[in-house]
């Protein structure tokens, strides 16, 4: 990083950081100090908090001191900011800046503190943004970017096992990435990640209750067991079933009109009813009414019916599972 | 002319209380009132709060009968929540106020209506002040059966069984009380189960009488796995539809009365933080009354699913006794020559299921759903 430090040459008086996702957001706070840094190491770090604040203190801080020194105000939640904190930062944009003087703010998102965004850039503040990594295809590019800037290659299947695997947080997965390139060397390819994060995957009510409906018992039984391992509540899945049953079964006695039609009438989305529809191929009424009452009575039992909601879930999807077409004879 | 008018069908339960109140030494300071639904529990306990405080011991026209029964008499408190559960605060709150002495009457009556809601702790709040009574403060629980409250209590109070009040008795108590015409008096009376609250409502609403037929013709309709779903999903969206109406007006004038009383600007896109607050506690409560209207009304549904079912089978095994659903005699016929008697019974079950699941706070809908696809007649 060095080098672009060189080119920067100096931060301005104000950096506005933007965006909610707080890992990025961090970063862009410490990248800051380490360029402040690379010319005054002596400098001073004062962090604001916006629940914290009380009147005043950023004047305080802002005020030159009497022996000098560079310093470096950091700001952290903006968008929480008390009316107090608001006005003292506008009286600060106001004034010519001091001169070894940088203030940092970092806003998390939405309309408060929109008057003193508008000052920073306004002021010419240097905008650093911190976007949010939210579907897989934005971890995957995180992913990859890490590796990028640490000068190694991965190869996109990687990078996908790796998203599967520790994707649910994005803390994780930095910390994750950061572990792969601090210790292995080469190419890092999916048999690296396997050997670091082999049968591990995220596993969700839906992935569950997929499996479950086209009729994979293992499949179904393994994502189960794995999302109550990590701590998904037995409850949600069950919710989750009972949706998706009740969605091949609307969708099996809509008809065969146009898919977008279909879900026109049926208040589901056209590729929810396509979906529905390739699974419908090893279902019967009859079974669906079964897995219904399968899942009608696990409902009862993980809300306090029953003695154990695991089992009752087990149970529960293979009921599912045994009244799938593959899985009768 | 006397206070036990509108204690109806419970001749029995009415003597031990006249005998109570007559009888210094026959009185005691913790009643629990039983029954089935609608059998009249509030009203024999506010029958028996009037008698209690009126100087001749219930005559029904004196200012403090009158007012006892109506629940506004200073010495009479009821309380009965629209929540799903009466919590631990407003026992406590109770509990203070029992000690407190009466202030016009003989007597300070405190009456519980839905004992059966009151929380573990909330119960477990008030078995002090029913432990160690405080003198003239009367306590009376309500509930279904004695098994609705818990040992500690039951053991603590004495004990008032109400019954069924019969047909007969609930359509004169509408003609004389409410002035309905006797015959729809008798639809009424007969069509609730001598529920009397719900016979008042069927007999003054026309859209509960609407919706009743619609939930009973359903009956006849289930025939494929779809239409039973499909029946489900209309039973759940009658139920919310009618508590939407029931609430809506009230929700929002509610909320209007508290930003007055809290001085905000109602207009305002967004509040102040510590009205928000307020409006979302305010919130919150609504919600749960809305959550449990929808399931009493849903369970309301099942009730008169349940009667077709049982008048099927009466049809069927010629038992002779009266019909709930006399008026929609064809759809009992047609229900009771698709259905053997086994799977009138298995039907009935299957909706003693789902009453027991949404009950254990089952999703309603999943719950129905499970009960439909089991009401499904032969092709």
């Amino acid at each position: 990083m060095s080098d672009q430090v060189a080119v920067h040459h100096r931060v301005p008086p104000y950096v506005l950081v933007t965006g909610p996702e707080q890992l990025l957001a961090e970063r862009a706070v410490a990248h800051t100090l380490d360029e402040l840094r690379v010319t005054q190491p002596d400098l001073e770090v004062i962090r604001l908090y916006a629940g914290a604040y009380e009147a005043g203190e950023l004047t305080l801080h802002a005020s030159p001191s009497l022996f000098g020194g560079a310093k470096c105000i950091v700001v952290h939640d903006l968008d929480e900011a008390s009316d107090d904190l608001q006005a003292d930062l506008l009286a600060t944009l106001a004034v010519e800046p001091e001169p070894d003087l940088t203030l940092v703010v970092v806003h998390k998102g939405g309309a408060r503190g929109k008057k003193v965004l508008d000052g920073l850039r306004g002021a010419g503040a240097r905008v650093l943004d911190a976007p949010a990594i939210k579907t897989d295809r934005d971890k995957s590019d995180f992913a990859a970017h890490e590796f990028r800037r640490a000068r190694r290659k991965a190869t996109g299947e990687a990078v996908h096992a790796l998203v599967e695997a520790v994707g649910k947080d994005v803390r994780e997965l930095a910390a994750a990435c950061q572990q792969l390139i601090d210790d292995t060397a080469g190419v890092i390819d999916e048999q690296v990640v396997l050997t670091y994060h082999g049968g591990k995957v995220e596993a969700t009510g839906f992935r569950v209750a997929d499996a479950a409906m086209a009729g994979d018992a293992g499949e179904a039984l393994r994502l189960l067991r794995h999302a109550i391992a990590v701590g998904v509540d037995p409850v949600p899945i069950v919710a989750v079933l009972a949706q998706q049953a009740r969605q091949l079964i609307a969708v099996g006695s809509a008809g065969r009109g146009r898919s977008v039609d279909v879900a026109r009438d049926l208040g589901l989305a056209p590729w929810q009813v396509d979906r529905a529809r390739r699974a419908l191929g090893g279902w019967t009424a009859d079974a669906l009414a079964t897995c219904v009452h399968a899942v009608a009575a696990a409902d009862f039992e993980v809300k306090g019916g029953g003695r154990d909601p695991v089992y009752a879930v087990e149970r529960c999807v293979l009921t599912i599972t045994g009244q799938h077409a593959r899985n009768r004879t | 002319m006397t206070v036990w008018r509108d204690v109806i069908g419970q001749e029995d339960a009415v003597a031990v209380l006249e005998h109570a109140v007559r009888t210094p030494t026959a009185m005691t300071h913790a009643w629990l009132f039983t029954g089935p639904p609608g059998s009249g529990r509030s009203v024999a306990a506010r029958s028996f709060a009037a008698a209690l405080l009126c100087p001749d011991g219930g005559c029904g026209t004196c200012r403090e009968c009158r007012t006892a029964l109506e629940g506004t008499h200073a010495d009479v408190d009821v309380i009965a929540t629209e929540g799903l559960s009466i919590k631990v605060e407003q026992a406590r709150d109770l509990v203070a106020l029992a000690a407190h002495r009466p202030s016009v009457g003989r007597y300070r009556v405190i009456i519980v209506e839905d004992a059966d809601r009151l929380t573990e702790r909330a119960a477990d709040a008030l078995l002090k002040a029913l432990e160690e009574p405080v003198p003239r403060t009367v306590w009376m629980l309500c509930a279904p059966s004695v098994e609705d409250v818990i040992i500690t209590i039951r053991s603590r109070s004495r004990h008032v069984r109400l019954r069924t009040p019969p047909v007969e008795a609930v359509a004169e108590l509408l003609t004389r009380r409410d002035g309905v015409d006797p015959p729809m008096a008798l639809y009424a009376a007969r069509a609730a189960q001598s529920h009397v609250g719900l016979a008042r409502r069927l007999a003054r609403d026309e859209h509960a009488r609407i919706r009743r037929h619609d939930v009973i013709t359903m009956a006849t309709k289930i025939v494929s796995v779809g239409d039973a779903m499909g029946a489900a999903g209309d039973l759940m969206t009658i139920a919310a539809e009618e508590s939407a109406a029931a609430s809506g007006e009230r929700d929002a004038a509610e909320r209007t009365r508290l930003l007055e009383v809290l001085g905000a600007d109602p207009t305002a896109r967004t509040q102040p933080p510590h009205i928000r607050s307020q409006l979302t506690s305010l919130e919150k409560e609504q919600k749960a009354r809305a959550t449990r209207f929808t399931r009493d009304v849903v369970d309301r549904a099942l009730v008169d699913l349940l009667s077709v079912y049982r008048d099927a089978l009466v049809l069927r095994t010629g038992a002779g006794t009266a019909l709930v659903n006399e008026d929609g005699r064809q759809v009992v016929q047609r229900v009771g020559e698709l259905l053997g008697p086994d799977d009138l019974l298995r039907a009935m079950d299957a909706i003693g299921t789902a009453r027991e699941r949404i009950d254990a706070n089952v999703n309603p809908l999943l719950a129905l759903e499970a009960m439909a696809l089991d009401l499904r007649l032969p092709r």
